[in-house]
């Protein structure tokens, strides 16, 4: 027997003559974690896809090797019936459908064709007990649980076809930081028991904690594999940008002017159980030029809260909202955008671009009026200002005109935001700005916000990630349980007191 | 490779492909229809090819609207029995009130345009689905047409009435219009190009911009002498063109076509970039009404009588129509002029068929099946596969 679960040669594979992937090689142990680091576009997901077979056999170069027998799969099927389970980083659940019925999906147990559930339910807990979940009734939609609870239904269920490697992409970018610490120190335990898994994540702290090796790969080729011993989570970051990154944040001096904004009592209450309070009584006020932050948990109410202020949230709200001291009206987006406030969304494929349409044409979406004249646009002052942008905000495509949704995510979330800032925000909201952009489309995010704090527009930011809100706000807002925990100016704040406010611990700061 | 290519610039000129389609059912209509004693073919005379113009101009009509609710993500299923009652409502004032022509065009357009609106209001503000509510005024539009009308046909309308639907345009006056439309063409391509020269962006060779021009001008001529050496333009079809022009100019050229792309695609994040989405959807069923209305009076016209059925199944050709064109049913994406090719290749088939003779059962199974296949091709061509 070999010595290596699964060796992946030489794999290259191309799309209409590109070249996604050169020559990588990637190999798995039994019971190791391999975590697989690169840029957005690097190429993890295409690897991950010439594995599990949804780019079939033939169709990429190499040699993959699973159990020392060459593997030649042309279908996932057959990929999982090896043993390679993918847990995508969106969950691939029917909401519908019971917590068994998605566990058994496509793999029904059966009586002479009619379901036996009770055999499923029973199969499901002994699942989910061996996974230490014991608050999961299989008989319930799946809809009733959170996202970080359906990550552990796909892992039951990947653990129902006898996996023996396990895929994770990015699996805790929508999780709260309990369900995350639950996640990890269930691949541990599954680590012991044997299983293998290659683990994809741009947390560098979660790949450092989890994983044995690490492989990095940058624009499609192999930088190199090393065992975490020889690794932090800084020498990672060099080699997956390809140049030292000795300053995340470029902080800049900004002037902080008068209050610009003022939020004044803001509850919100949930859109699918109005019972529930998701946003309780929150005041706060953000002054020109200010990078305001706002750290929580994910499910604090932070979204909804900024939606609010947005009027683009759907569910019941009360409060009101101050410009330059006056009370204003929002019911609606348009509302907001007329008075000066632009929100960047959180969730970027939902809610943020308009996929099969052009990137300019995406950018321009909100200030067509400004070339037109009796509602005829002037497409050349269109493309000119459309071309200036692409420029100034370093957008790397090939044509303006181009699809956003062929664009990485980087060059999509600058887009996005090069939408909201044409209008000439006075108050920009930005709701998790850089999820899922890889490391240098970061930093030059980082960069546009000082430029914009500079030029005294109030940024509003909503981050998960405590170190980007520590390292570029002002002042930061910590949200817990829908309450406004903390009000903190940024200096020498440590993200042991952010975290303990959100949490709602006692903190020794006034 | 050169496949490749050719697929390339099949996918981002798909008019071009519909173009060659068409042409090969007329090559194939006008093999089947040559006749040996004569010499010549049935089909490709300009007799024939007016006829089938005409024929063609009202699915045409609510086919270039229902580009847009389709791209806007939505469906109309009820213009076939709008097109009826408006074309009802048209023949009782001309024919039982005697109204002025005017009176009742624009009678029958603002009728139109309100019940539009009226379906656009249920589904973008009340959300019910599009699908429910169209097929609730598919249901509802042809009851009132029947009560209005006793069950019977309306008849004889005025001349004047007549005119819209049977009419042709003298042939100087066909001249007049081409020679229009082409310096029209020729001086925007020549502001385009200075446009984008101050602008500084890139513009191509002037020959290739002459080429282009004469191809433009050729085609206008052949099709103007074509239809001036049997009558003249019919005035359907000029209606059906100057619908054309307008509604492509919405599509590209103004922020309400973007509006409707952007819609499609995303109606999210078109609303929280801080559009009116409602509003556009309300006011692309508006235009949906307004061109049932057209399509209503042009076919009293034509038949020069108000009949219950008018337009009966008129919403699937015109859907039909879109599909063909390339509009894609997930929304986002489709062109007017692509729709209009799609009912052209539906008539081109029709009338070669009813000449040959086939059966009415067997032109509808063909229909069918040359509906499948075109989004079959259309799926094909642009690559994207669905898994």
């Amino acid at each position: 027997m070999s010595e290596f679960l699964l060796e992946m040669k030489n794999i290259s594979k191309s799309f209409s003559g590109v070249k996604a992937l050169d020559g990588i090689h990637l190999k798995v142990r039994r019971g190791e974690c391999v975590g697989l680091c690169g840029e957005n576009g690097a190429g993890k997901s295409t690897l991950m896809k010439v594995l599990s077979a949804v780019y079939p056999y033939g169709s990429w170069e190499g040699e993959i090797l699973w159990e020392g027998q060459e593997l030649k799969a042309s279908s996932i099927r057959e990929t999982e019936k090896a043993g390679i389970a993918i847990i995508h980083q969106e969950l691939m659940m029917v909401p519908h459908l019971s917590v068994a019925e998605n566990i058994f999906l496509g793999s029904e147990i059966s009586n002479h064709g009619f379901l036996d559930y009770d055999a499923m339910n029973a199969r499901a807990q002994e699942l989910l007990a061996k996974l230490n979940v014991h608050d999961i009734n299989p008989a319930l939609p799946v809809l009733n649980y959170s996202g970080g609870k359906q990550q552990l239904i796909e892992i039951a269920k990947a653990l129902n076809k006898d996996a023996k490697l396990l895929i994770l992409d990015e699996p805790t970018s929508a999780l709260t930081a309990t369900e995350i610490r639950t996640l990890l120190d269930l691949i541990k335990g599954l680590k012991a028991g044997g299983l293998a898994c290659v683990y994809i994540s741009h947390k560098l702290e979660e790949v450092a904690e989890i994983s044995d090796t690490v492989t990095v790969i940058r624009d499609g080729t192999h930088i190199g594999t090393r065992p975490i011993g020889e690794l932090t989570t800084a020498s990672i970051v060099t080699m997956m940008v390809g140049r030292e990154m000795k300053n995340l944040y470029p902080k800049e001096d900004h002037a902080i002017g008068e209050v610009v904004l003022e939020a004044r009592n803001v509850s919100c209450w949930d859109v699918t159980n109005p019972e529930r309070k998701v946003v309780d009584d929150v005041s706060f006020q953000i002054r020109k030029g200010e990078i305001l932050g706002i750290a929580g948990l994910v499910g604090a109410g932070r979204t909804e809260l900024v939606s609010t202020l947005f009027g683009a949230y759907s569910g019941n709200h009360k409060g009101s909202v101050h410009l330059d001291g006056r009370e204003i009206t929002i019911r609606s987006p348009r509302d907001a955008v007329k008075a000066g406030i632009c929100m960047v969304p959180e969730d970027r494929k939902r809610s943020g671009i308009l996929p099969i349409i052009g990137v300019g044409h995406n950018m321009t979406i909100s200030v067509l009026n400004r070339f037109a004249a009796f509602g005829l646009i002037d497409e050349h002052e269109e493309l000119a200002q459309i071309q200036g942008e692409i420029l100034r905000l370093k957008i790397k495509t090939a044509d303006p005109m181009l699809p956003i949704a062929s664009l990485s995510g980087g060059n999509q979330q600058k887009a996005v935001l090069s939408k909201m800032m044409l209008p000439d925000p006075r108050i920009l909201i930005l709701d998790e700005p850089t999820r899922g952009v890889d490391v240098g489309a970061k930093y030059e995010i980082y960069k546009l916000i000082f430029a914009l704090a500079k030029a005294g527009v109030a940024v509003l930011m909503v981050s998960s990630e405590l170190t980007e809100v520590l390292g570029i706000s002002d002042r930061v807002l910590v949200i817990g349980e829908g309450r406004l925990r903390g009000d903190f100016v940024n200096d020498n704040l440590t993200q042991e007191h952010v975290l303990a406010a959100a949490l709602g611990q006692p903190t020794h700061r006034t | 490779m050169t496949n490749i290519n050719l697929r390339k610039f099949l996918s981002e000129n798909k008019i071009v492909a519909l173009l060659i389609v068409v042409c090969m059912i007329w090559a194939l209509f006008g093999y089947l229809t040559y006749n040996t004693d004569t010499g010549m073919s049935g089909f490709l005379t300009a007799r024939n090819f007016s006829n089938l113009l005409r024929q063609m101009a009202i699915t045409g009509i609510l086919a270039a609207a229902m580009v847009f609710v389709i791209v806007a993500g939505e469906i109309d299923l009820s213009v076939g029995s709008l097109l009826g009652l408006l074309g009802g409502i048209a023949a009782i004032l001309d024919a039982v009130y005697g109204w002025p022509l005017a009176g009742t065009i624009s009678f029958v357009l603002l009728a139109g345009a309100a019940l539009g609106l009226m379906n656009g209001w249920l589904t973008a503000y009340l959300g019910i689905p599009s699908f429910i509510v169209t097929l609730g005024g598919q249901l509802a539009f042809r009851g009132a047409v029947l009560g209005l009308t006793g069950g019977i046909t309306i008849a004889p309308v005025s001349p004047s009435l007549r005119y819209i639907g049977q009419g042709y345009l003298p042939g100087w006056l066909g001249n007049g219009c081409a020679i229009v439309l082409f310096l029209l063409l020729f001086f925007m391509a020549f502001r385009t190009r200075r446009k984008r020269l101050q602008h500084n962006l890139s513009v191509p060779t002037p020959v290739m911009e002459v080429a282009r021009l004469i191809g433009i001008g050729i085609l206008i001529l052949g099709f103007v002498l074509v239809l001036n050496s049997y009558q003249g333009i019919p005035v359907p079809v000029l209606v059906l063109l100057f619908v054309l022009g307008i509604f492509t100019i919405i599509a590209k050229g103004t922020v309400f076509g973007r509006y409707i792309y952007a819609v499609g695609s995303n109606a999210e994040a078109t609303r929280l970039s801080g559009v009116n989405t409602n509003l556009v959807k309300m006011v692309v069923f508006g235009l949906m009404g307004l061109m049932a209305a057209l399509a209503g009076l042009t076919t009293t016209a034509r038949l020069a009588a108000g009949t219950p059925s008018a337009g009966f199944g008129g919403e699937l050709d015109a859907i039909a129509s879109c599909f063909i064109g390339g509009t894609s049913m997930r929304g986002g994406v489709g062109s007017v002029i692509g729709a209009l090719v799609g009912a052209l290749i539906m008539a081109s088939l029709d009338n070669g068929m009813s000449m040959l003779g086939v059966d009415t059962f067997w032109q509808q199974i063909i229909k069918g099946i040359i509906l499948v296949i075109a989004v079959y091709l259309d799926i094909i061509s642009s690559g994207v596969k669905r898994l």
